[in-house]
């Protein structure tokens, strides 16, 4: 066992009290309950949080931008998310900026319409909002509207991230 | 309603609001996020001034 290891665990416990079994926060050792009981030797593996802790917040982070992290209590970097990320998305919108549509198409066209697709989806809530009131902006000649495609774009990669990080507090990988 | 931004500000509130973002899912103390995202937002910044030079450059 790693002390990396350890020290996620210890963290784990730290942060989540109610799943561990035991708790020894002075010795640095705890034993949270998914812990397996025997490793193997010289297998680095983390192990893997319950479902239960982290699907919650990892489905409120999609759908609203930071809402993993009001749902973890961490309400500045909450607000902060959202106001990024849907202050990307409004951009993109003002500047007319193009919704993705998965379209068929030779290789490299399918590539950049599902990409692009996935991108604005992962947008989450302002996304279904945006097309299901209608907004549907054909691909206009000029930088500014270009720039509002990747706004638009962005806004959902950056909730990725917002995501990840959301699923990291939950587990207890990160304080 | 229709925002037309000049080059400089789409690049500018790219910038803002991806350094923001970098800088609260980076780091483990918000001392170490501010700095963090201000440095993100600083070298965003020095590329669009820098590739801008560059391509004004390319162009004499």
């Amino acid at each position: 066992m790693t002390i990396a290891g350890d020290r996620q665990r210890h963290h784990f416990c730290v942060a989540h009290p109610s799943q561990c079994r035991e708790l020894t926060i002075a010795g640095g050792v705890c034993y949270p309950e998914y812990m397996p009981e025997k490793e193997s030797p010289g297998a680095a593996r983390e192990p893997r949080p319950p479902l239960k802790l982290w699907a919650a917040p990892l489905l409120i982070a999609w759908l609203i931008p930071g809402g993993g992290h009001f749902y973890l209590k961490r309400w500045n970097r909450g607000v902060l998310l959202l106001g990024a990320i849907c202050g990307m998305f409004v951009f993109g919108l003002l500047m007319r900026g193009k919704m993705f549509e998965p379209t068929d198409g030779d290789l490299f066209t399918k590539l950049l319409n599902y990409g692009g697709f996935a991108g604005n989806v992962a947008s989450g809530l302002p996304y279904l909002l945006a097309t299901w009131l209608g907004y549907s902006q054909p691909e206009l000649p000029g930088a500014v509207a270009d720039y509002g495609t990747k706004f638009l774009v962005c806004a959902g990669l950056l909730n990725i991230l917002a995501m990840v990080d959301a699923y990291d507090l939950a587990a207890g990988r990160k304080l | 309603m229709y925002w037309n931004l000049s080059h400089f500000e789409a690049s500018f509130f790219f910038a803002l609001f991806t350094s923001v973002v970098f800088g609260v899912v980076s780091r483990r103390t918000d001392r170490e996020r501010l700095w963090y995202g201000l440095y993100v937002f600083g070298c965003f910044l020095a590329a669009v001034f820098g590739l801008s030079w560059l391509m004004f450059l390319g162009h004499r």
